[in-house]
């Protein structure tokens, strides 16, 4: 932690810059927001923390035009206002960063900043760029203006979006996980940046759900849980356990099956492997571990951590810098997977199913119908030239009738059908190859609860037969009752494997945020 | 014997038609529209100018009452009016209705060379004439009025002042659209909306207005082509078919600058050279080697079309949206 | 955004689905209104009253049965080329380069008829024709395919200027060849022997013509709908990460798809040269290539589909050409209905994706409407 500033410590008195309240916002059945209360002062930095999915961005992007709230009022400097679009919230100062840059890419800094603006007169690209160099001095940006969107790294690019407020004269500034693709010491640099001007009287608010950070930048922190505002803390008075407490709540009994895994033999081994992004960046860092057969493994971790690379690794969709993922047959025949396409494993023999977290855009195709979609990853079975898809629609049949689909018919579609019935047709045409291993990823992501059931039951179902389940989920509750060991991801590395019948959901989250290098590692790491 | 000084004059002459239509053309892609109804808009922009000036010229008692504003200003307006329109007609089909460019690009082509050869057919009919081809020679001689000096000044004259004044215009029009796309606030707009229309549309600029007024633009300059081909470059006559490739020349034009309008000035140069090289090269006779050298103007665009895909310079790419629809909601 | 302060006057939105039947309704509206539109444009030209120039028109099309036949041969050879592109258009690469392949089609044929025309016996020297065209074609769309597959070169206007190069090459050929001498024109090739024509059967030289491009137009949806190469390019077009999820490798399925597209636009090439105009012109195609873009879009890409709107183009081109030849107006004038009825049809789309929101409407009217679209 460093130095504490003493007059903005705290709640400031007198009118809030930001006040809102009762904010409610419904995506249909889901309520997002639940009669929110929120206010920030200036001179001051807000950490708005919560899991994902409580709701944080929602409330946030509220305020920055992009929704309308149901109900609620929002109030700037004490007066009322309405915000009905991102220029509405420019009006009144408030300016949003969000995850998704919004940069033209062939454009310099410069021209980004200037983009948009009603100035009357001649475009003088060398005075907006002085007034650049001069606003990034005053808070300790290293910028040069002239540099183009595509050649910056991801911080630079934040830098520029950061500028574009600041030149626009923002003092309400919004940030949306703004070191989720920062690298630490980026990190740092940043928050310095935030400190001097959050002293120079902006009010700024950071949405995290890392608390090394909130103890690090904030003055207050507001937690979200389930779309509810559940605790306003002073960051000086509170510590890592307290928060994690509220943000994950007290452990909610559900009453999902676990069965005990039988004859459990590794299946997938994962040695040191090492992934990296397209711009450079380490997703996985030296992960290992072993998926075995019969077991579900969970994987928790705040999303971004190296969930998505992990999986699509394994499946041969990502390439891989360093390691080795050895698939072990049932007969002891150990096969390489490393360095090999999705064709490649599957004529190894590999019987290998995936649902990706993209349902449609990579698991399904969106305007195919059912029967189509059953076929994706087996319409190569046979020499002959022509797709049979006798056994597709039957397949497609007997999912829809066993997993209970809603649908007008076979050849709808799937685009038409719901969230739920999409991701039962996917996870039910995945199981139907009799896969050994099962990848998942937040497969019940946005669904209803029967739904989410009807998934655990399946996921045990393969469990039975003896299938190695990899579950990455985003629900704490869930995955302490349903996996049977959970390994958990920090930044991609691997920050321990605990059991989950003995987990204890406050750890976990503490494991999330934190990498344990001594304890947990051990609990079932053993090959 | 290559005479270089008559070799540029003609490649000017030629390029002129090819320049109005690159910038009208870049000026459009820069809004993120691809418009492939380009040859029909210059077709458009033709037999309007025809069909103002003839009319007018039949109107006059006899040729040398001619009043030399009219005659310029008439078949300027039906030029401008008749492209107009057909830029319109894009924008409303694509930007507003959302519908494919390319679809829709090819239609207004059909359309537009359908028009120009109905109407001119059609008018030629009207004159009774027994050769297949209309003259306006009294309008086309204003028009293209060249300087009155350029004749006492040799071949410098003959390289440099020999045009009338829409080649001039042309050349003017694409250094304004260069400096406007280049160092104006409207230019950075126009440039971001045919990039990234979602951020230009976050940042607040009315990606709709851009898209219909950068196209209708772009429509009428590419319009002023067909209204020199006619009126300057034919002498005023007019006969079907006549305009030829030119309208696809002058797309493959705004590849080879790379989407910058005063290159295009002079690519449309080379393009011009290249187009009537045949005419100056000492085949002898074989006649046949001619037709090969029209087709450079083509293997030299895909070319460049080849090599800056292979380098992948971000500069030299087609504007990032180009040829799709924007809907915010897509977002 | 929606907030009853600030609606707009007119707020458009995507709508979830469309029963065939309002597609078909949306499309019909869109034709008659444009038919009616193309009536009276007619009228104002020719001053005729709008239901002669129907009777002309449909006189035009159907009046003999020698119209009947050309309606039918021009609407196969218009079929075959959007045959041709479909596949190319469901993958999502613009292949507007058809003109082109068609002509190096063409150009092989007539090669071959020149060259071999007296060294091989009727029957080899067809197939041989047949094949030169057919790979001719195929080469002309294997160029940009592979360069879009390799370097991601934007195929929209490598195509399109893929089709002057042809049309130069063929206008080489075209002099070289001249018959007679300073003619600039090939002529009848094997006027004589006709070594190399297509044969005629049933005393129509369109029949066969036909013939082959209905057995195409099958082998096509076959190919489309049942094969795994149909599906694959289907995947490819739809998504690009779900094909590389389910093991497809997308260049080499841009590549194969394009030497299809470009192999039968060869054949359709052959069909003209060896079938009907034993000539070959740097005009030989006519713009198929570019119409059979909008024929094949307007059908969404549907073999059968495009039966009907390759019908509804040539239709209102033998129309056309009728009025224009009973009231001595320009051949042009039937590019101009055409272009009409595109615009109208084009337009159209817009009311089967989207939906308008005028505002005033009340939340229980859009309630209702989206009960009745359910």
């Amino acid at each position: 932690m460093t130095d504490v500033p003493s007059k903005h410590a705290g709640p400031v008195g007198g009118t809030p810059a930001v006040q809102m309240c009762g904010i409610t916002k419904r995506f249909g059945s889901l309520v997002a927001n639940d009669s929110v209360d929120l206010e920030v002062y200036k001179g001051e930095v807000l950490a708005l923390l919560g899991e994902n999915g409580s709701g944080k961005t929602t409330l946030m992007d509220a305020l920055c035009g992009l929704y309308f709230p149901d109900a609620g009022q929002i109030l700037i400097d004490g007066k009322p206002v309405t915000i009905t679009s991102p220029k509405d919230a420019f009006d009144y100062g408030i300016g949003m960063i969000h995850q998704h840059f919004k940069l033209v890419d062939v454009f310099t800094m410069v021209e980004n900043v200037v983009l948009g603006l009603d100035q009357p007169g001649k475009l003088d690209l060398k005075a907006a760029a002085d007034k650049i160099t001069q606003i990034a001095d005053t808070y300790g940006f290293d910028v040069d203006p002239y540099q183009k969107v595509y050649d910056m790294s991801v911080s630079q690019k934040q830098t520029a979006e950061i500028l574009k407020l600041l030149y626009r004269g923002a003092d309400i500034l919004i940030l949306d996980e703004p070191t989720a693709v920062l690298t630490p010491q980026e990190a740092d640099k940043l928050f310095a940046v935030l400190r001097n001007m959050r002293d120079d009287g902006k009010a700024i608010i950071i949405i995290t759900h890392k608390l090394r950070e909130v103890l690090d930048i904030s003055d207050r922190v507001a937690i979200l849980r389930k779309g509810r505002h559940v605790a306003d803390l002073v960051t000086k008075q509170t510590n890592e356990q307290e928060m994690t407490d509220l943000m994950v709540g007290h452990k909610v009994h559900l009453n999902i099956d676990r069965p005990l895994p039988v004859d459990p033999k590794p299946r997938i081994e994962v040695h040191g492997l090492t992934v990296k992004s397209a711009d450079g960046l380490t997703k996985l860092d030296d992960v290992s571990f072993a998926a075995k057969s019969g077991e579900v493994l969970g994987i928790a971790g705040i999303s971004g951590s190296g969930q998505k690379e992990l999986l699509e690794a394994i499946a041969g969709l990502q390439p891989v810098a360093s390691g080795s993922i050895t698939y072990i047959g049932d007969d002891g025949k150990r096969e390489e997977l490393v360095g090999k396409s999705p064709r490649d494993i599957a004529s190894l023999g590999v019987a290998l199913s995936f649902v990706p977290e993209d349902r449609l855009g990579m698991g399904l195709v969106a305007n195919m119908d059912i029967t189509d979609n059953m076929m994706l990853r087996s319409y190569r079975v046979g020499s002959s030239p022509f797709a049979d898809r006798k056994p597709p629609r039957q397949l497609a049949e007997k999912v829809v009738e066993e997993l209970d689909v809603q649908t007008s018919g076979i050849s709808d579609p799937v685009r038409r059908m719901s969230g739920g019935n999409v991701q039962k047709v996917l996870v039910g045409r995945e199981i139907s190859s009799s896969p050994t291993v099962l990848l998942t990823a937040y497969a019940v992501r946005g669904l209803d609860i029967n739904t989410s059931y009807t998934i655990y039951d399946l996921i045990n179902e393969q469990k039975k037969r003896g299938v190695a389940v990899v579950y990455v989920g985003e629900d704490l509750d869930v995955l302490i009752a349903l996996a049977d060991r959970i390994l958990v991801l920090c930044d991609g590395k691997v920050s321990g494997i605990v059991d989950g019948r003995t987990a204890d959901k406050n750890k976990v989250g503490m494991m999330m945020t934190e990498l344990h290098e001594e304890g947990g590692a051990n609990d079932g790491a053993e090959h | 014997m290559f005479d270089i000084t008559s070799f540029i004059q003609r490649a000017i002459v030629q390029s002129i038609p090819l320049l109005f239509g690159c910038t009208g053309e870049t000026i459009t892609e820069k809004s993120g529209n691809l418009n492939l109804g380009l040859p029909g808009v210059m077709y458009i922009g033709a037999i309007s100018a025809v069909i103002g000036s003839f009319f007018y010229e039949q109107s006059l008692p006899d040729p040398s009452a001619i009043n030399p504003a009219l005659a310029v200003l008439i078949p300027l307006v039906c030029c401008v009016i008749g492209s107009l329109l057909m830029g319109l007609l894009y924008c409303f089909l694509t930007v507003t209705l959302r519908a494919n460019q390319n679809v829709t690009g090819l239609a207004m082509t059909t359309f537009g060379v359908g028009v120009g050869n109905f109407f001119g057919g059609s008018l030629i009919s009207l004159t009774g004439s027994d050769i297949p081809s209309l003259s306006l020679s009294a309008s086309s001689g204003i028009i293209g009025q060249t300087l009155p000096f350029a004749d006492s000044l040799g071949d410098f004259g003959k390289v440099f002042f020999s045009y009338g004044f829409l080649a001039y215009t042309a050349i003017i029009i694409a250094i304004i659209a260069s400096y406007v796309l280049n160092r104006t606030r409207v230019g950075l707009q126009l440039r971001a909306v045919g990039e990234d229309p979602a951020t230009a549309d976050a940042a607040g600029i009315d990606i709709t207005r851009y898209k219909y007024v950068a196209t209708c633009i772009g429509c009428v300059i590419a319009g002023l082509g067909g209204l020199y081909y006619v009126m300057d470059y034919s002498k005023g006559i007019w006969s079907n078919d006549a305009f030829g490739d030119r309208g696809w020349l002058a797309l493959a034009l705004v590849i080879f600058t790379l989407w910058r309008p005063a290159v295009g000035i002079p690519s449309s140069i080379l393009f011009g050279g290249l187009y009537i090289l045949y005419l100056f090269i000492p085949t002898g006779t074989d006649l046949s080697v001619k037709e090969l050298y029209k087709m450079l103007p083509y293997v030299v665009t895909i070319v460049v079309l080849i090599v800056t895909s292979m380098r992948n310079k971000r500069e030299s790419q087609p504007p990032a949206s180009l040829g799709l629809p924007y809907f915010r909601e897509d977002r | 955004m929606a907030q009853s302060t600030k609606t707009p006057l007119i707020r458009i939105s995507k709508r979830p689905a469309v029963p065939t039947k309002t597609k078909a309704l949306v499309y019909a509206a869109a034709i008659l209104l444009a038919l009616v539109v193309c009536g009276l444009v007619t009228t104002l030209m020719t001053g005729l009253d709008p239901i002669a120039v129907y009777a002309t028109m449909i006189n035009g099309a159907f009046g003999t049965t020698r119209r009947i036949w050309v309606l039918l041969q021009d609407m196969a050879m218009l079929l075959c080329v959007s045959l041709a592109l479909a596949p190319a258009f469901r993958m999502k690469f613009w292949n507007l380069g058809g003109e082109g392949q068609v002509l190096m089609g063409c150009f092989a044929c007539a090669s071959c008829m020149l060259l071999l025309g007296d060294s091989l016996p009727n029957a080899a020297l067809i197939l041989v024709s047949l094949v030169a065209s057919v790979v001719a074609g195929a080469v002309w769309g294997l160029v940009p395919a592979f360069f879009k597959a390799r370097f991601n070169t934007n195929e929209t206007l490598f195509t399109l200027m893929m089709n002057y190069v042809a049309t130069q090459i063929v206008a080489y050929f075209v002099i070289l060849w001249e018959n007679p001498k300073g003619s600039g024109k090939i002529g009848m090739i094997n006027q004589s022997s006709q070594a190399g024509w297509l044969p005629v059967i049933a005393d129509s030289k369109y029949l066969l013509n036909i013939i082959v491009v209905a057995a195409i137009t099958v082998l096509m949806y076959v190919y489309m709908r049942y094969s795994k190469h149909g599906f694959e390019l289907a995947v490819v077009g739809e998504s690009v990460d779900t094909a590389r999820y389910a093991g497809i490798n997308t260049s080499r399925v841009i590549v194969r798809t394009m030497l299809l597209s470009g192999a039968v636009c060869g054949i359709a090439g052959f069909l003209l040269v060896a079938g009907t105009n034993h000539t070959l012109t740097t005009t030989v195609s006519g713009g198929l290539g570019f119409t059979a873009v909008m024929v094949a879009w307007l059908a969404k890409f549907n073999p059968f589909g495009m039966i009907a709107s390759s019908f509804l183009i040539v239709f209102m081109e033998c129309g056309a050409s009728e009025i224009s030849t009973t009231f001595s107006l320009n051949q042009s004038f039937s590019d101009i209905l055409t272009g009409i009825i595109l615009f109208f049809i084009i337009g159209s789309e817009f009311f089967i994706t989207y939906q308008l929101h005028f505002r005033g409407q009340t939340k229980a009217a859009q309630e209702a409407t989206a009960g009745k679209e359910a």
